[in-house]
């Protein structure tokens, strides 16, 4: 359970305040909703590198970094197919320069060339440290375009190619921050030792006279609904072959979300879950196993991933975990195990609250998709799943024409086998 | 007019107090440390154990004992301890670093009962099934088969195999070591090391009086010691090389850099003055590292050094992955830094900065009870006390450029650093 309050500026920033005397220390977390999904084909890769770019220098502010450190705290931001989030944890008396910070890159930014010019070819050796040089790093830049075929998820964060970052111009970058980073674009979470008045005082103060911006709308398209099997084969200079199979799963606002994410629980959460017991412990056909959802806000991803054995081939592979899918389709699984992964659920939320900079992204993320009231009720949500649910959306879920799947062939085991 | 241009005035980061624990020591010669907060759900055991070595050589048998310990008892399987530690929604987690292997189980309160009877069977009855140590073998020669793959392992590879060869810290997996292990190897050394004279307990949560008794019961009565504790201390380093080795790896991207040398731990007086000079060079986004060869030359997405604390010596490494074509220029770059704040005075400015930043990250690091217990067994660990972090403190407070310079002439020498890099240079 997370205690705030919320109050609205005139020019539209939501800010939330969540109080946590038992700290010395303070959390401003800002999240715009913008993401990778806001980029045009062929454009990609831009909101994260705008990312980059929210650290060189705002209108009065030269240096962002450096008067944050002085004052003992420190900063760092992440962006996804959804959201670009920023966040600071420093001294609680020293909260006035967050907001002084964060609040002049919100007014707007120096734009200076030499930033954009370094930040470039840093994204650009992350996109190589990250994607390209790493064994399966390219993973997520060949599944996507399988899974989507028009909706922008179809690309990941870091971009489809190096191109686009190297292309990036400082009007598409003004343009970009224009259009996205506004007050009413914005939510503010301010946690920690800090008290209401304190964070309204400060917020009137540095944060209302940031023009408000201009509203508008998302066109996103949506992929049809998949009928029929996907596939792709690649292969790559990895020592061991891997197999990610990808369905069409329940949006993060869909009730069935809290289902679809208990089965991936069922299926591979601890040493006790079905996959990891059946394919890696009892039958060891498998080094790795797991199944997780993406949980992002439009048509999701539901993806089961594993590296079989070396005397296991991938379309073995892949038939063993059909098998164990089908059998969440042809069998009603027993209140026991549905209480297992229940009992992990709510295990995992109190971890969530023993730091306040978890608790700030928590609130941030639920005011966006929502209403920040939300995050209180998951573990009802979760709780109120019956085994015929998960029953039901198995069925719907775990089935061919829904399917994606990626086969990962190693070059090197074929020259061996 | 609201002035933006000027930052709020800096107000003094406060100082902190530590949670001092409940300390128990029982006739089996079991230590446990308790934490106690009130206002909890969750609790954390932690029981830590001294690595203690078959063989120097043999270092590799000890994380495959802390992986099997989930593994199986007299009592129960594998799939036992699985289902009821799940069932519970708790977390066991065995961890295994350099000196020390832990067994760590985190549980709601109202389940500790349900939990804390594995735990000492576990750690009483363990059995070391052939069958998991095979799947678990088999399993990790496959990660490792991914993770030599990967430039960066490979560098710290050579990094660990040159300056901290001839010890268990050298000592490195291959696949060939992963055949060769023996059931009744890891047997050995379970009953050498998990037993309660090897062993401090670090409870955090909410403690009460049927807690206490079920420790004292199961841990501080009903657990044996095994066999007579074998504590072997004296580890013997050789000089190491300090020349650049090329790994090259034609069809690569990037280059993994890694430097690196034998320093002071945290034993040594000098040790929070060289984390000062260690952040101000490479242990923070401010650093000059990441000013440098990030931010002003867009070379790598990061680059940072580290001190490592080790029971038997420190370390200090410097690691980055750059651009194939910038290699040289990054090395070059990373001895100019170090001259610099050898030749140089480090401005008034700077120091302040890196102070104050050290200070807030000091007071950041307390968040809940569990790190109350990491601050605690640091310095435990390093047969010190909680004084340690008030000599910290002090440090920071003081520190002034000629300190700041004397320290990096004393243990910053780029000449003496060995230097690898997979990929091309």
């Amino acid at each position: 359970m997370i205690n705030f309050n919320r109050f609205k500026l005139d020019n539209g920033l939501t800010v939330l305040v969540h109080e946590d005397h038992t700290t010395a220390m303070a959390v401003v977390n800002i999240l715009y909703k913008v993401g990778a999904r806001d980029e045009s084909p062929e454009k990609t890769g831009f909101a994260h590198l705008f990312e980059h770019l929210m650290f060189g220098g705002s209108i009065n502010i030269p240096n962002y970094d450096a008067p944050l450190q002085s004052v003992g705290g420190e900063n760092n931001a992440f962006t996804s197919n959804d959201i670009t989030n920023y966040y600071i944890t420093l001294p609680s008396n020293n909260l006035e320069t967050a907001f002084w910070l964060e609040s002049d890159r919100m007014l707007s930014l120096a734009f200076t060339d030499q930033s954009l010019e370094v930040q470039r070819q840093v994204v650009c050796e992350e996109f190589k440290q990250r994607y390209l040089n790493q064994p399966y790093g390219d993973v997520w830049l060949k599944l996507r375009p399988l899974a989507y075929k028009k909706h922008p998820y179809r690309w990941a964060t870091i971009g489809k190619e190096l191109q686009h970052i190297e292309d990036a111009k400082m009007e598409d970058v003004k343009a970009f921050f224009q259009k996205f980073y506004t007050p009413q674009n914005a939510i503010m979470v301010v946690a920690g030792d800090v008290t209401l008045d304190e964070v309204k005082v400060l917020s009137e103060k540095w944060f209302s006279d940031i023009p408000s911006g201009n509203s508008f709308e998302r066109n996103i398209p949506q992929d049809a609904k998949q009928t029929e099997a996907r596939k792709e084969w690649v292969e790559s200079d990895v020592p061991v072959d891997a197999i990610y199979i990808a369905f069409h799963g329940a949006d993060r606002l869909s009730p069935d979300y809290y289902t679809t994410d208990l089965i991936s629980d069922l299926l591979s959460r601890g040493s006790s879950s079905r996959l990891y017991r059946s394919l890696v412990k009892e039958n060891q056909l498998f080094s790795e196993i797991n199944a997780y959802m993406m949980g992002s806000i439009d048509t999701n991803l539901f993806v089961v991933e594993g590296k079989p054995l070396e005397n296991v081939s991938l379309e073995e592979a892949e038939k063993y975990i059909w098998n164990e899918l089908e059998k969440l389709k042809s069998e009603l699984i027993q209140e026991e195990e549905l209480q297992k992964v229940k009992n992990k659920i709510e295990s995992t939320m109190l971890f969530a609250e023993l730091s306040i900079l978890d608790k700030a992204m928590n609130l941030a993320f639920f005011e966006m998709l929502n209403k920040a009231e939300d995050y209180n009720h998951e573990v009802n949500k979760y709780n109120l799943v019956t085994p015929e649910d998960i029953h039901r959306v198995s069925i719907e879920l775990l089935t061919k024409e829904n399917s994606s799947t990626l086969y990962y062939k190693s070059k090197t085991r074929e020259h061996v086998g | 007019m609201l002035d933006r241009t000027t930052a709020p005035t800096f107000k003094t980061i406060k100082s902190f107090t530590l949670v001092e624990p409940e300390r128990l020591e029982f006739a089996n010669g079991l230590k446990a440390f308790i934490f106690n907060t009130s206002d909890l759900d969750l609790i954390k055991f932690e029981f830590t154990f001294d690595n203690i070595l078959l063989k120097e050589n043999q270092a590799i048998l000890n994380p495959i004992l802390s992986s099997m310990l989930k593994e199986g008892t007299i009592e129960l399987t594998s799939k036992e301890i699985a289902d009821t530690i799940d069932f519970y929604g708790a977390y066991l987690m065995p961890e295994y670093s350099f000196d020390h292997t832990s067994l760590t189980v985190y549980t709601m309160h109202k389940y500790v009962g349900k939990v804390l009877p594995i735990l000492k069977d576990i750690l009483q009855n363990s059995i070391i099934p052939q069958v998991e140590l095979d799947t678990l073998i088999r399993n990790n020669k496959q990660s490792l088969q991914i993770s030599l793959q990967k430039n960066d392992v490979l560098a710290r590879r050579e990094f660990y195999k040159e300056v901290l060869k001839d010890t268990r810290y050298g000592t490195l997996p291959t696949e060939s070591i992963y055949d060769s292990i023996k059931q009744q190897e890891i047997i050995s050394l379970y009953r050498k090391q998990i037993q309660p004279s090897n062993c401090n307990l670090f409870i955090a949560g909410k403690v009460d009086a049927s807690i206490q008794s079920m420790i004292t019961i199961f841990f501080g009565e009903e657990w044996q010691n095994t066999e007579v504790l074998d504590k072997n201390n004296n580890l013997v380093f050789s000089a190491y090389s300090s020349d650049l080795v090329v790994k090259e790896k034609p069809e690569v991207l990037q280059s993994a850099i890694r430097l690196g040398g034998l320093t002071i731990n945290r034993t040594h007086p000098d040790f929070p003055a060289l984390q000062f000079v260690n952040t101000l060079f490479g242990g923070f986004f401010g650093s000059r590292l990441m000013k440098n060869i990030r931010e002003e030359k867009g070379f790598t997405y990061s680059i940072g050094s580290y001190i490592g604390n080790l029971k038997h010596t420190g370390f200090v490494t410097i690691a980055s992955e750059v651009g194939v074509d910038v290699t040289k220029q990054t090395l070059s770059e990373i001895q100019k830094e170090i001259e610099i704040l050898r030749q140089e005075k480090t401005s008034e400015e700077d120091i302040s900065l890196v102070r104050n930043y050290m200070q807030g990250m000091l007071l950041g690091s307390l968040e809940s009870i569990f790190s109350h217990v990491d601050k605690f067994k640091s310095v435990y660990f390093s047969g010190l006390t909680s004084d340690y972090y008030n000599s910290y403190s002090e440090v920071l407070k003081n520190i002034d450029s000629d300190q700041v310079q004397d320290i990096a002439i004393r243990y910053l020498d780029y000449d003496k650093l060995f230097k690898v890099v997979v990929g091309k240079a």
